[in-house]
């Protein structure tokens, strides 16, 4: 089991975590890995504080169990750490990618975390940016990209081009602003 | 062929748009509703032939069903727990009248209480109205097994309806890779389906779904049993031909570890994955750890699960449903019943486990095989991860 890694994300319903670990997958896939990616499993509603998780491994992956101590956790909207043990089960080498516009120092002070590595990105303010609307997971994607060096950036970005082309055939400004997002959030993500 | 990302879902759906069958009449049930939904679609951008019935209830989709399948069509449905379970009126009529319906059924508890999660309480409901049951462990099974009951159900050896089951939200709404094959190849491998009567044909009238009461009602019935127990050999073959054309080989069950096992679990569906690596753990500090993976429990190949078993000393079945009989789940009955007959019979144990979605994990699953090495000091049926 060493050789899977774990992946969790946070968001609220609507945000996009279920779509983040699809693309992800997705991506990861194009690439040569076995994946996962599976929501937390039930009805979900607007707003209300969601799951969603990945598997990645060089090797088929045969587990179809929850995920309980996930390697990397990130968490689409701030607000939820106030609610939600987004580090449970986190090991204490774990990465943390939290999109605030707060610095990661500040996030590990609001935890009152000991160990694992934090990382910050302002994934709202980037897709404000570049794609005009609040909609993280896009960005999101480029900082676990960064933060994770499970695949190469260069290989995503054109993996991602060719599947968003197709997606948005109609709607060409679409793809410009979601590449854009990633690329920002892959250069902008910073630990303490 | 490419291996892209789908859920149990989409790949079953993908099955169902590359079979292009004559007919589909459903009703949405969560976490079997995308299959629907995205067949919906590829009926309204016209990727395929199908009428599609959107009908207002299950009973009245699998009814449908049954209309088109006696009329000669090709006809496909998808449900799930309580929607499965308004069809269980219908179902042994489907079987009776040999409509070689194929079902999606996406396994979900039961209600009461209320609850859409994982188990398998609404299959089991329905395995002895004669329909061929065939379960999956991921997604490419889920989609391998939907074009292969086509060709099993529509077999002139068999002719019974059959069910391709996933494991809700586990399998169906997970995403992993699936090997989707080339339309053509498909539409080769299933063919067309040749009805021997139709209730359509005026110049050869045929009734169906006639009275039928002392006088032929039990030979009748006697005829299902036999094609259930026919359907076995066909299903070898269909899941050799399969192999052969796509290179996953299909048969009744997969051996996992199991030649040489000292200690063996018994299991269907998602779970059998999770245990792999729990059996792959223990192999590797030198316990003969093992598995018998049931793919069909519709008929019950007992003959071949009791070679299978025969020389495993400690056997443990795992049930993701209860059949609340006081004596165990219908696969631990089924199995503990096939062995009577053998002169040196292995302990034998059940455990129900995974009710209403609940997780079944590695150290769960480590735990059963902790047990398996003291097996005498263990109840018959136990509850796996239950709080009590």
């Amino acid at each position: 089991m060493d050789n899977i890694i774990e992946i969790r994300w946070h968001g609220r319903g609507g945000q996009g975590a279920k779509t983040a670990a699809l693309l992800f997958g997705d991506a990861a896939l194009a690439l040569g890995k076995h994946i996962q990616a599976f929501p937390e499993y039930g009805p979900e509603r607007m707003g209300a504080p969601v799951a969603s998780f990945n598997r990645l491994s060089d090797k088929p992956i045969t587990l179809h169990c929850s995920i309980h101590n996930p390697s990397i956790v990130l968490v689409l909207d701030p607000t939820l750490m106030a609610t939600v043990d987004v580090t449970a089960g986190l090991p204490d080498d774990g990465l943390l990618i939290v999109n605030t516009s707060l610095a990661a120092k500040e996030i590990r002070g609001q935890l009152k975390l000991k160990g694992k590595k934090v990382f910050a990105v302002d994934a709202s303010k980037i897709s404000i940016e570049t794609i005009g609307r609040d909609i993280p997971n896009t960005p999101m994607l480029g900082a676990l990209i960064k933060v994770s060096n499970l695949l190469r950036f260069e290989d995503v970005i054109g993996d991602l081009e060719n599947k968003l082309k197709k997606k948005f055939a109609h709607k060409p400004e679409v793809i410009k602003g979601n590449l854009e997002a990633v690329k920002r959030a892959y250069q902008e993500v910073a630990g303490e | 062929m490419p291996v892209v990302a789908k859920t149990g879902n989409e790949a079953m759906a993908e099955a169902m748009r590359q079979i292009n069958p004559d007919v589909v009449a459903a009703y949405p049930i969560t976490p079997a509703t995308e299959i629907v939904m995205i067949f919906a679609q590829f009926v309204a951008d016209g990727l395929v032939d199908t009428e599609y019935v959107p009908v207002e209830s299950e009973h009245s989709a699998i009814s449908a069903c049954v209309g088109a399948a006696a009329a000669g069509g090709r006809v496909m449905t998808g449900t799930s727990s309580q929607g499965l379970a308004l069809m269980y009126e219908i179902l042994p009529i489907a079987s009776a009248l040999r409509l070689p319906i194929v079902m999606s059924v996406v396994n979900r508890a039961l209600s009461g209480p209320i609850n859409i999660h994982c188990d398998h309480s609404d299959t089991m409901g329905g395995r002895d109205f004669g329909w061929i049951q065939l379960f999956s462990e991921n997604a490419q099974e889920a989609y391998d097994n939907v074009l292969q009951a086509i060709r099993i159900a529509e077999d002139p050896q068999v002719e019974l309806p059959a069910m391709a089951t996933t494991d809700g939200f586990i399998i169906s709404h997970g995403m992993e890779g699936v090997e989707v094959m080339e339309d053509q190849a498909v539409r080769e491998y299933i063919g067309e389906r040749k009805a021997k009567v139709s209730v359509l044909d005026v110049d050869n009238p045929v009734t169906l779904g006639a009275l039928d009461l002392q006088d032929y009602y039990f030979e009748h019935k006697r005829q299902v049993a036999e094609a259930m127990k026919q359907a076995a050999p066909v299903i070898v073959k269909v899941g050799k031909e399969f192999g052969k054309k796509f290179g996953r080989e299909y048969g009744l069950f997969e051996k996992y570890h199991l030649d040489d096992a000292e200690i063996a679990i018994v299991a269907l569906g998602s779970t059998c994955g999770t245990a792999k690596v729990v059996i792959d753990e223990l192999r590797s500090k030198g316990i003969k750890a093992g598995m018998l993976k049931i793919r069909v429990f519709r008929p019950f190949v007992a003959e071949e699960v009791v070679k299978a078993l025969s020389k495993v000393p400690a056997l443990a079945v795992l049930d993701r449903s209860d059949s609340y009989n006081a004596q165990g789940g219908p696969v631990f009955t089924e199995v503990r019943s096939a062995l009577y007959d053998l002169a040196n019979k292995p302990k034998i144990i059940n455990y129900i486990y995974g009710l209403g979605g609940r997780d079944i994990t590695v150290e769960d699953i480590h735990s059963v095989f902790a047990d398996l090495q003291k097996v005498d000091k263990k109840a018959q049926v136990n509850y796996l991860g239950v709080r009590e």
